[in-house]
């Protein structure tokens, strides 16, 4: 099982490929976006729903055996994919690596300008909530 | 507008140099607001440094400077919408603000519980919640005019919704979403017949061509300074001469008064009455010096070019299969709405954006509008006096490689 660093080199390194063609680094991450499976509909829930988003994400937490687990869904395919990195990145790792994890890759692998406090942008909401989620598990499970 | 002309006011916007994305900007969210020209910039910078002081105070030279100045830039918005008596405009922070003191002041002595508000289909929430908020607290009613399947608006249905109980029309001029144009002829037909006073909403008219307020009539005209080459943060709200008087001033302070005690105040009449402490004086002259910059050029001269480009916008994106353009029309304002296939009008704005293109996508201030056409945005391209055909040329061929993206 890879550390979420480890997870993130991974991504770095693909992306790094791409060099400075913007275009080719949206289209991968538009298949990844297409790739991620979607949500069940029942899942599709007013609670799920991540504010702050022009395009809607859903986003679905739980938490077993000490590892949180993450799926999630959106209608805009960009956002899907950078759903999709998150995930690939957070998913089935411990909540207090999750809590802690500073996230730098987003930055390295050219898509900053989605870590901007626009309202049309969710990431930096859909990263808040994976936390506050992992959090609240933590809390939960103490114990 | 021959490309000469066109260049010559490019040369005016500092901002048009920019490149954004390592592209040349193309900007096409003139509706969310419009680029400054230099010479409404440097209007705001040499008050700063040659004349700032209050107005309508001081004896002092700076003071008789500035109010001279500011009372010259009501003039010249009352020139410029073919007013008689200057009095008749208040400068506000804006559309949203001018509709809320109308809404605010109506609510004093005009609307009564059980009265009908019409508004349309395709409002601004500006020109929506200030009557929602209203109707909610005094148990009264919004009636809704409804749109025909080209989305222009029902005039028959309207006409049906007239009532002894209506008490205010409230509709835009243009649609900030579509572009199309409301029969103001039409309203005030219906207006005049039942006695009911009517708002117009020329935030995204007066932008782009010649309103002259004598000729339409309305009771309250609104529109944003920022939207017309002017500074954010400034507007106007122009009153009939009947509601000039009669419309309760909802704000109170400073330069409203002739003699105040604490047993009673006595008010000044006209604009003075409606704007209370120290205004926002450098952003009232920019807007006159962003007037002055429109009227050089002339309004129909722009209305003109926007049009030639609004068609060919609407002629190009109309060749691709995939995209729908919402509220087509050969007469319409700079303001054209699509959607590519089912893709999110996000993902279609945050690739544009890496074309340097800037696009508004989303709701646009008009949910409603969008749930009547069953989506949950739009892509909308706006023009102004500066854009060109080569830049809707460009984002066409952008697009095009857009769609191919997303495919």
């Amino acid at each position: 099982m890879s550390s979420i660093s480890e997870r993130e080199a991974e991504i770095i390194s693909e992306f790094e490929l791409f060099g400075e063609d913007w275009e080719a680094r949206y289209e991968y991450l538009i298949d990844m976006g297409k790739d991620l499976p979607s949500i069940a509909p029942e899942l599709k829930t007013e609670e799920r729903i991540i504010q702050g988003c022009q395009s809607l994400v859903w986003l679905n937490s739980t938490y077993a055996d000490n590892k949180m687990h993450f799926t999630a869904d959106s209608d805009a395919i960009i956002t899907k994919g950078m759903v999709a990195l998150m995930i690939r990145v957070l998913t089935d790792q411990t909540p207090e690596e999750i809590v802690k994890a500073p996230l730098t890759f987003i930055d390295q692998i050219g898509l900053r300008e989605h870590l901007s406090p626009n309202r049309a942008n969710g990431l930096v909401s859909m990263i808040t909530r994976m936390k506050t989620d992992s959090a609240a598990a933590l809390i939960e499970h103490k114990n | 507008m021959d490309t000469k002309e066109i260049e010559a006011i490019r040369a005016q916007f500092p901002i048009l140099k920019r490149m954004v994305n390592k592209m040349p900007l193309v900007y096409f969210d003139n509706g969310a607001t419009v680029q400054k020209p230099e010479q409404v910039i440097r209007s705001m910078s040499q008050f700063y440094e040659q004349t700032n002081s209050n107005i309508h105070r001081g004896v002092h030279t700076l003071s008789r400077e500035s109010t001279i100045l500011f009372e010259q830039a009501r003039e010249t918005v009352a020139r410029h919408f073919c007013v008689a008596n200057a009095q008749q405009l208040i400068f506000t922070a804006g559309t949203t603000d001018s509709i809320n003191m109308v809404a605010q002041g109506l609510a004093k002595n005009w609307l009564r519980s059980g009265d009908e508000i019409i508004l349309s289909t395709y409002e601004h929430h500006s020109n929506i919640l200030p009557w929602q908020v209203w109707a909610e607290e005094n148990g009264g009613h919004l009636k809704v005019i409804p749109l025909l399947s080209d989305q222009s608006m029902d005039y028959e249905a309207f006409e049906k919704l007239l009532s002894p109980a209506t008490r205010l029309i409230a509709v835009t001029h243009v649609s900030n979403t579509l572009g199309l144009q409301t029969d103001v002829s039409r309203i005030r037909k219906a207006a005049l017949q039942l006695n009911i006073p009517f708002l117009l909403d020329g935030a995204q008219s007066a932008p782009h061509m010649k309103v002259d307020l004598t000729e339409l009539a309305p009771d309250f005209f609104v529109c944003s300074g920022h939207k017309m080459y002017g500074p954010t943060g400034t507007g106007i709200l122009y009153l009939s001469e009947r509601w000039l008087r009669e419309l309760p001033a909802v704000r109170t302070g400073g330069g409203t008064i002739k003699t105040v005690s604490f047993e009673k105040t006595d008010y000044v009449e006209g604009a003075l009455r409606f704007e209370p402490g120290t205004p926002n004086i450098a952003g009232v002259i920019g807007f006159a010096a962003a007037l002055d910059f429109l009227n050089t050029i002339g309004m129909d001269k722009i209305a003109a070019h926007e049009q030639q480009l609004v068609r060919l916008a609407q002629q190009l994106l109309g060749q691709l299969d995939e995209v729908e353009i919402y509220g087509r029309s050969e007469n319409k304002a700079a303001v054209i709405s699509f959607n590519v296939g089912k893709q999110h009008p996000f993902d279609v704005g945050t690739l544009l954006d890496k074309f340097g293109i800037a696009v508004r996508t989303g709701h646009h201030c008009t949910q409603p509008l969008m749930a009547s056409l069953n989506i949950p945005g739009t892509v909308r391209a706006t023009f102004a006096a500066y854009n060109t055909e080569q830049e809707v040329d460009f984002f066409v061929m952008k697009l095009k490689r857009v769609i191919e993206m997303l495919r």
